[in-house]
């Protein structure tokens, strides 16, 4: 009986919470003394108003999207993995010493190759962390966060003594070799005849997002181990009782979501940067909390929350460049902002709502309160 | 007895103005919940110094009364009246200003704290203690020596039992100068003998004159200690009584609405083969606490075995183990192979033909979020009629097992499609014994199969483990309720302290008996049946 309904849910909260998110942030830009309603133009313009500008929404919406789903999957099993972002790096490495071991031929062949190394080394860093808590009771919040420094230090390590070209100066890989460059958006468009632009890096790592967002989606609500990743998600001791084994769950979840964040790098090493550069991830790995929370754990969810923080990044770009008055920290308060009101402060909306949904529910049909949204 | 009898219930009885107005009076109280009306129109009169029981099902809205009298919820519409005049209540605070003290089913006591500063706490007075202390201790005596109500001032909370505990409750209220007493669900942790105490203090304090009220849903407790009696069934009050005029059948029939049968009807057993072998089961727990003593026995095809015991004296872990959550040291055989206690493995102990109902449904028997039909093959999700391939569960399957069991098992409301949270405590517990009980195990394992369930729910559960057992089923059965034990088990076995007492035929003993072994006393042992036995009760 306390339910509200889906669309509610899905939609109405999420959207109440961004206008909130959205009016603030103006109310921030009005107080350093610039147009609210300009700044929102300039954002809007920069982030979905051009071919161009899609290209890069859609590139940093890729990354979000398997940040956000590597996330939303732990969720399911009440697991808060916030290693995203040292899961993802590793991934980074994993792409770069496997097209770095080969002249690659064709994309085709580096592709498969890029999403299995990833995969892997995204899993193998969530491993450790999910071992020690299924085995030893480490919570998996402190673990996955302390994970993510020593991912950091480690890269560093490596690129700055092994994998850097000898006398350079950047701490980074040498250029992956031509075959294993992924086509972009530009060049599959291309294919069928659709011009793109050539500059933004939206590429075909996106069709393998939203593969993974559907294929999250049959593990989660379809499957056996979903089933029993959502039965321990909601109660362990359900789960015991139903001859589920928590050690199980929480190592399968966990490599999967590793596997997922780690897979961003297919986007964001192979197919934007073509060489492993230092931090290659970007803070992708938090803003993926975020995207999981505003989406619910649902992969459409995820889809939808990716692409709204792929716009606020792009749209922010855009901003800096077109209102120098709004610095970048202006637009990192921005983001935070749209997090904040999210995730954190969901139930502030939520509750009204659903009582607003009570209210009428038992009045049967007494006219809503009034016009004021 | 000081109750007058001859007097009609009823509420708008045309007495004289005279007569002292009742201690508490409640007057068209309504309250509900979203769509749910959980109490409607409700009139009840409490009489000064009686003790007025409140009998109804799980769910029929005793427990939002008493929280209504109590100040946690706030009527939709209605009076409430103390002592003939009309009492704002608003919060708890308010009705203890008004004199009404409560005693909760989950205590609400500091653990670490002694019985001293528990009762003292919220009312000291002022900065320093003291004084408060002082002023405390002094009244514990008194009411110690008038009450029977003797615990020692000094003592840390956790270190008390729970029916000492429950007598702090009872202090805690009355040093807040509680006139009317509510008590919920109070014998519900205790002993026999220790519910017979608290009837002697309950008894006691309504000779000095104050009003008690106490909620249960165990008949035999209303007809024993209460004066008056009213019945509450969804949200109403359907009857109130005088005790003595009216007797158990008629309170059931009351409570649900129609004739219901308090025995359990029962073939003899016919026991056959061994089909579950228990030898020197030994569990200690994580704090080093030993829970169970070399536990061993036999149960046999086509016969209950019942397991009688006070909550917490090993029962639930014996149940763990069994059902394989939980490691032990001993040997179980289960038909002819072994199980391996010392790896417990849920999933293995199902194929191997044994079911488990568990305790607490609500946290083990079901996800409560999940829908009904999720809910009905979880722990056989594995089997090969759920398996569509890939790894991926046949949706359409479970929602077609679902539908037949939510059928044939009668649970209401008939959609699989809810998430078990949305039932009512029986027809959740009718989903965990559908999906168990339809599996056709070798072996059950039951424990409290019945607790938080409606009466006719109970009815419909007990008819079903009894025709599993005439099937040939072999069955365990944990229960608190004495009844249920009496009337359902074949051979019943008593716990305490995590060691058997003793193994008792249901026709050759009686609930003293039970009660003298569930408290550790060994009645047939010498020196015991003197000091304890006394104090039995006459029927």
């Amino acid at each position: 009986m306390r339910r509200i309904p889906v669309w509610a849910d899905v939609v109405l909260i999420p959207l109440i919470n961004l206008l909130l998110a959205v009016f603030v942030s103006g109310l921030v830009v009005l107080y350093i003394g610039e147009s609210p309603v300009k700044a929102m133009r300039v954002l809007l313009q920069g982030s979905i108003g051009s071919a161009y500008a899609w290209g890069y929404t859609l590139y940093y919406a890729t990354n979000f999207i398997f940040t956000g789903l590597a996330v939303a999957v732990a969720f399911h099993a009440r697991l808060f993995n916030i290693g995203g972002e040292g899961q993802a790096g590793l991934g980074g490495l994993g792409v770069a010493l496997v097209m770095m071991a080969w002249d690659w031929p064709h994309w085709a062949l580096a592709l498969p190759a890029g999403i299995i190394a990833s995969a892997l080394f995204g899993a193998a860093w969530a491993a450790i962390p999910a071992w020690l808590q299924a085995k030893r009771g480490s919570h998996i919040v402190i673990t996955t966060i302390m994970f993510n420094f020593i991912a950091s230090a480690l890269l560093v390590y490596l690129l700055v003594n092994h994998l850097k070209l000898p006398g350079s100066m950047s701490p980074e890989t040498p250029p992956f070799p031509p075959g294993a460059h992924l086509p972009t958006a530009h060049e599959i468009l291309a294919w069928v005849g659709v011009k793109f632009p050539k500059s933004p890096p939206v590429n075909i790592a996106l069709l393998l997002a939203l593969l993974a967002a559907f294929a999250v989606w049959v593990l989660i609500w379809r499957s056996r181990l979903g089933y029993e990743i959502r039965a321990f998600g909601h109660s362990e001791e359900a789960a015991r009782y139903g001859g589920i084994a928590p050690v199980r769950i929480i190592m399968l979840t966990m490599l999967i979501s590793g596997a997922l964040a780690g897979m961003m790098a297919v986007n964001a090493v192979q197919g934007e940067a073509e060489r492993l550069v230092l931090d290659s991830v970007q803070g992708a790995g938090f803003v993926g909390i975020a995207v999981a929370l505003m989406g619910r754990s649902h992969p459409v969810g995820v889809i939808l929350a990716a692409i709204l923080f792929g716009m606020l990044y792009q749209g922010g770009v855009e901003l800096e460049f077109e209102m120098p008055a709004i610095s970048r920290e202006m637009i990192v308060v921005i983001q935070a902002l749209v997090i904040l009101f999210t995730g954190a402060l969901d139930n502030m909306v939520r509750l009204p709502v659903s009582r607003l949904f009570h209210r009428r529910g038992r009045g049967g049909g007494r006219a809503g309160a009034g016009g004021n949204g | 007895m000081s109750a007058e009898v001859t007097r009609a219930p009823g509420i708008e009885s045309g007495e004289a103005r005279a007569a002292p107005p009742p201690a508490l009076r409640l007057v068209g109280i309504s309250k509900s919940f979203g769509p749910v009306q959980a109490n409607r129109d409700i009139h009840l009169e409490v009489e000064k110094g009686t003790i007025h029981g409140i009998v109804g099902e799980n769910g029929a809205g005793k427990s939002t009364l008493m929280s209504i009298i109590y100040g946690y919820y706030q009527a939709d519409a209605g009076e409430i009246e103390v002592h003939g005049r009309k009492v704002e209540i608003r919060s708890p605070q308010d009705a203890i200003a008004a004199g009404i003290g409560m005693v909760f089913q989950h205590f609400k006591l500091v653990e670490n704290f002694t019985v001293l500063e528990n009762i003292v706490l919220g009312v000291e007075g002022g900065a320093l203690l003291g004084p408060a202390l002082r002023r405390a201790r002094r009244m514990l005596v008194e009411l110690a020596r008038d009450y029977e109500l003797a615990v020692d001032p000094d003592a840390v909370i956790e270190t008390l039992s729970v029916g000492l505990q429950q007598r702090v409750e009872i202090l805690k209220a009355l040093y807040r100068h509680a006139d009317i007493l509510i008590l919920d669900e109070p014998t519900g942790v205790l002993t026999p003998a220790e519910a017979d105490h608290l009837f002697r203090i309950l008894r006691s304090l309504r000779d000095e004159g104050k009003t008690i009220i106490l909620i249960t849903h165990k008949l035999r407790e209303i007809m024993e200690v209460t004066d008056r009696v009213s019945v509450m069934r969804q949200g109403e009050i359907v009857a109130t009584r005088e005790t003595a005029a009216t007797s158990p059948e008629e309170l059931a029939e009351l409570m649900v609405g129609r004739k219901v049968l308090l025995r359990v009807e029962k073939p003899p057993a016919r026991p056959g083969d061994r089909v579950l072998e228990v030898r020197d089961l030994c569990l200690r727990d994580e704090k080093g606490v030993e829970r169970l003593k070399n536990i061993s026995f036999d149960l046999r095809e086509g016969e209950i075995l019942a397991i009688a015991g006070v909550a917490g004296n090993g029962q639930s872990e014996l149940l763990e183990v069994l059902s394989g959550i939980r490691a032990a040291r001993g040997e179980v055989r289960l038909g002819s192979e072994p199980l391996d206690v010392a790896r417990p493995d849920a999933r293995l102990a199902r194929e191997m033909g044994l079911a488990h109902i568990p305790e607490d449904r609500q946290r083990r028997g079901l996800v409560m979020e999940f829908h009904g039909w999720e809910n009905t093959p979880f722990g056989y999700h594995h089997e090969p009629r759920f398996d569509r391939g890939w790894g991926l569960m046949d949706q359409k399957e479970m929602k077609r097992d679902a539908a037949g069991k939510f059928e044939r098992f009668d649970i209401r409301p008939a959609n699989p499609d809810l998430e078990a949270r949305s039932f009512s405590g029986g027809n959740q517990q009718k989903i965990v014994v559908a999906r168990e009980i339809e599996h056709n195990p070798d072996v059950l394992i039951v424990g409290q199969p019945t607790r938080g369930v409606d009466i006719g729910a109970i009815e419909f559960i007990h008819r079903q483990l009894i025709e599993l057992r005439d099937a040939g089923c072999a069955i365990l059965l944990v229960s608190v309720e004495l009844d249920e034990v009496l009337s359902l088990g074949d051979r019943i076995l008593v716990m305490f302290d995590g060691r058997i007492m003793g193994e008792r035929r249901p026709e050759e003993t009686d609930e003293r008996e039970l009660g003298l072994l569930m408290a550790g006393v060994d009645p047939g042992a010498p020196e015991a049946g003197t000091a304890t036995g006394a104090e039995g009760r006459e029927g």
